[in-house]
């Protein structure tokens, strides 16, 4: 049924009333929710199971007053399934089904925490209770991931509740198309897709184009391996984006939105189907929305596997079903995009953001981050790094707060050694860089970029050649093939780096390297191209001299390319127990039972599964 | 043999159609119906090619470009068992080569291929988005996460019992 102001209005006063226990932490009453972590990374961990097997306790046992919730990513992913209790706030990590039972009889019924279940700090292993408490969460500040882990992202009235539509309602009824565009001119907003173009600018561009005919296009198509923070916001929030490309629609002058999501994240299209078949069901998409002249509707496009499609023309090519190779630009999509369109493309993290402009105002927003990048930033932290989670904190952090206050350090008591933002087209960051605050521009100074917030944190068992060769490996096989630097280029810098890592390489190979990098960055079509050769750029800034060791001494000190690293038993540790020389496939390991042993160079093939056998750690 | 093999394409051209119906006869929705006849066969046979560019009114070969393009969409059917390995950066990092170089000695076969036996078939894949769990593999659609040699070779064990 379709649903007025009023209408929208009187549902936002009751539910509030009903989520006032978990966004209001002084909240008394017997009533308590247990939230459940619904992120890909918790879901993947059972967390449905948990779900329902906690309905099923409350069910058998008659609690009143006891709601369980499917909530989207809490964050903190290298420690779930992760189950919330509102109003105390109590945070449960790795949870299994098993566990329900005693959370259920000794925290809700006889008021006592589990301790067993709480998170552990990781010097002093101190247990502890509160999600605020928590040293992941408080040097964070959640705008963009606002309503992840609070709502259930499959209800519409409780986005309701959280102010949700409030933006719309008031850019419709109250706002110019100009207004909307002098606010998000003014907060300062900047795409976070990565290049980070300012916001207001690109709609302007498309509101000054003249044609009957425009489209709003959300980039949802996260393809850059290791990041996962618009995925999280698609799951945990849906109809926040949908809210903001219709408060898109109405500013520039369109009546019809895509969103491009990748096909890899069934979660996530789902959640945004149920939220579109929501919204339109209370007419908040559809003909005339809140009785105004404005009429939006949205249509999901599946990606199949492609990352050059998140390059903004080569979306609209693969909207439209066809190959996903990029258009030259000029004309821009805001001139020319969808079937030759006006076409405002956003992606999801800047979407997420527009609501909350919207309804807190532009200076609010201008005054969180740097002079050059305002708001917060996403990451997706990963790697070698004690809290692999979602983090969103305000621009201007700096990388040593983000790895070592919330992500909690390196694990095994390594040494950090590099970390690496931007994805594939990104570069790695050594440790002289840590304490520079991350924005726009300072990222691009030090050799890398924002990219589309992915983090990944490497420690010293890393080799900064294989890792280059990691990434171009990866950009090989996602040429789209249209032009020759990028198609073949990309293939001959892979083919010098593997040379290298097999000990092949010569001094000449790491000149090959810097001028294939130019040239590849110069002639290149699209930004997949002009970016690709940044992996290698960035560690030969940084690392040249573990190149040169590669092709000078024919060594790899992180022992990670097999040609250049010779397996060794300590003679200090080894026991001589044996184990490793009944794991050696090819016979390599020699010596008595008690007695050290010893590997023939000559026979070892480096298959490590003598390190895994050996219980002393004796061989490396 | 061929009786049958002529009933199997029949079949397949009727259950594309049907598919393929559900959409209007543009073009866009090229990639949609793919990703849905994808889905149902695991691949997509050759007459469910012909049949849908027979409704959207494309050439053959623009409708095999797409396919081809797009690294979801396979001309072979995957195995029963479709072991999927995750490369994406954060499982680079927590040594998910070393499972792929694993997967690939047990199996006897490489990336993109499937058993002869139409058991197994390996892929790699880029980021499942479940990062906070990596090395992570899945097998259809199971994932498994914190996975190591031992943990593949576990499943995989069981799995070649059946």
């Amino acid at each position: 049924m379709k649903k007025s102001i009023e209408e929208i209005e009187k549902i936002r006063e009751i539910k509030s009333k009903e989520l006032e226990l978990r966004t209001n932490k002084d909240f008394t009453g017997a009533r308590k929710d247990i939230l459940v972590c619904h992120g890909t990374g918790c879901t993947s961990s059972k967390s449905p199971e948990i779900l329902e097997k906690l309905k099923e306790i409350i069910k058998e046992k008659d609690l009143k007053d006891i709601n369980v919730v499917k909530v989207g990513c809490l964050g903190l992913c290298s420690k779930g399934p992760i189950v919330i209790i509102r109003p105390e706030d109590t945070f449960y990590s790795m949870v299994t089904v098993d566990d329900c039972e005693e959370i259920i009889e000794s925290h809700i019924i006889n008021g006592e925490v589990v301790q067993r279940l709480l998170c552990k700090t990781i010097d002093s292993k101190e247990a502890i209770e509160k999600l605020d408490d928590q040293p992941f969460y408080k040097k964070q500040k959640r705008i963009a991931l606002k309503n992840c882990g609070i709502i259930n992202p499959e209800d519409i009235d409780e986005y309701i509740s959280v102010d949700g539509f409030k933006a719309l309602e008031k850019v419709l009824t109250k706002m110019k198309p100009e207004e909307v565009i002098d606010e998000l001119t003014k907060s300062g907003l900047r795409g976070r897709g990565g290049a980070g173009f300012p916001t207001g600018m690109k709609w302007n561009f498309v509101l000054k184009e003249k044609g009957e005919q425009k489209y709003v296009v959300c980039n949802a198509d996260e393809g850059d391996p290791g990041a996962f923070m618009d995925r999280s916001i698609l799951e945990g929030d849906p109809h926040s984006i949908l809210e903001a490309m219709s408060i898109a629609g109405y500013t520039v002058g369109a009546n019809k939105g895509y969103i491009y999501v990748r096909a890899e994240y069934p979660i996530a299209v789902t959640r945004l189907q149920i939220a579109i078949n929501q919204e339109r069901e209370y007419g908040i998409l559809g003909e005339n929305i809140f009785g105004t002249d404005h009429s939006f509707d949205i249509e999901i496009r599946l990606g199949a596997g492609a990352f050059v499609c998140g390059e903004e023309t080569a979306l609209l090519e693969s909207v439209e079903g066809k190959r996903g190779q990029p258009r030259l630009k000029p004309p821009f999509p805001a001139n020319s995009g969808l079937w030759q369109k006006p076409t405002l493309i956003n992606n999801v993290e800047t979407y997420a953001n527009v609501t909350r402009i919207i309804n807190n105002g532009a200076d609010w927003y201008a005054g969180i981050g740097t002079e050059g990048s305002k708001g917060t930033k996403v990451f997706a932290l990963g790697g070698n790094v004690n809290n692999v989670g979602l983090v969103e904190v305000p621009m201007g952090t700096t990388l040593r707060e983000i790895i070592f206050d919330i992500g909690g350090g390196i694990p095994n008591g390594r040494k950090f050694k590099a970390a690496q933002t931007g994805g594939p087209s990104g570069g790695c960051i050594p440790e002289k860089y840590l304490d520079t605050p991350i924005d726009y521009e300072s990222l691009k100074e030090i050799g890398s970029m924002m990219g589309s917030g992915g983090l990944i944190v490497m420690d010293d068992t890393k080799c900064m050649v294989n890792l280059a060769k990691f990434y171009l490996d990866f950009t090989v096989s996602e040429s789209c093939g249209k032009c020759t630097p990028c198609r073949v280029g990309t293939k001959r810098m892979l083919e010098t780096l593997e040379k290298i890592c097999e000990g092949n390489g010569t001094e000449k190979d790491i000149e090959k390297l810097r001028t294939l990098a130019d040239n590849i960055c110069k002639a290149s079509v699209c930004g997949l191209g002009q970016t690709a050769p940044n992996p290698v750029i960035s560690t030969l800034k940084y690392f040249e001299d573990e190149y040169r060791e590669h092709v000078i001494d024919k060594s790899c000190r992180a022992k990670e390319c097999k040609n250049l690293t010779k397996i060794e038993i300590d003679p200090e540790k080894c026991k001589g127990c044996d184990l490793c020389k009944k794991a050696c496939p090819v016979g390599a390991i020699s010596g008595e039972v008690t007695k050290v042993h010893e590997i023939d160079q000559s026979k070892c093939i480096k298959c490590r599964s003598c390190l895994q056998a050996c219980p002393f750690k004796a061989i490396s | 043999m061929s009786k049958e093999r002529n009933c199997a394409d029949e079949r397949a051209r009727k259950e594309t159609l049907e598919i393929a119906e559900k959409y209007t006869h543009d073009k866009d929705n090229l990639i949609a119906i793919l990703n849905e006849v994808q889905v149902k066969y695991g691949y997509i046979p050759k007459e469910s090619q012909l049949t849908i560019a027979e409704y959207l009114d494309m050439p053959l070969a623009e409708v095999y470009g797409v396919i081809t393009f797009y690294s979801r969409f396979t001309l072979i059917p995957k195995g029963k068992y479709n072991i999927s390995i995750c490369m994406g950066t954060a499982c680079f990092v927590k040594g998910a080569k070393e499972l792929v170089e694993r997967a690939k000695e047990r199996l006897g076969i490489e990336e993109g291929q499937t058993s002869e036996d139409g058991k197994f078939s390996l892929e790699t894949m880029r980021c499942v988005g479940a990062c906070g769990l990596a090395p992570v593999f899945t097998i259809n659609d199971e994932v498994y996460g914190k996975a190591t040699v031992k943990k593949l070779d576990e499943v995989l064990d069981s799995l070649m019992k059946e």
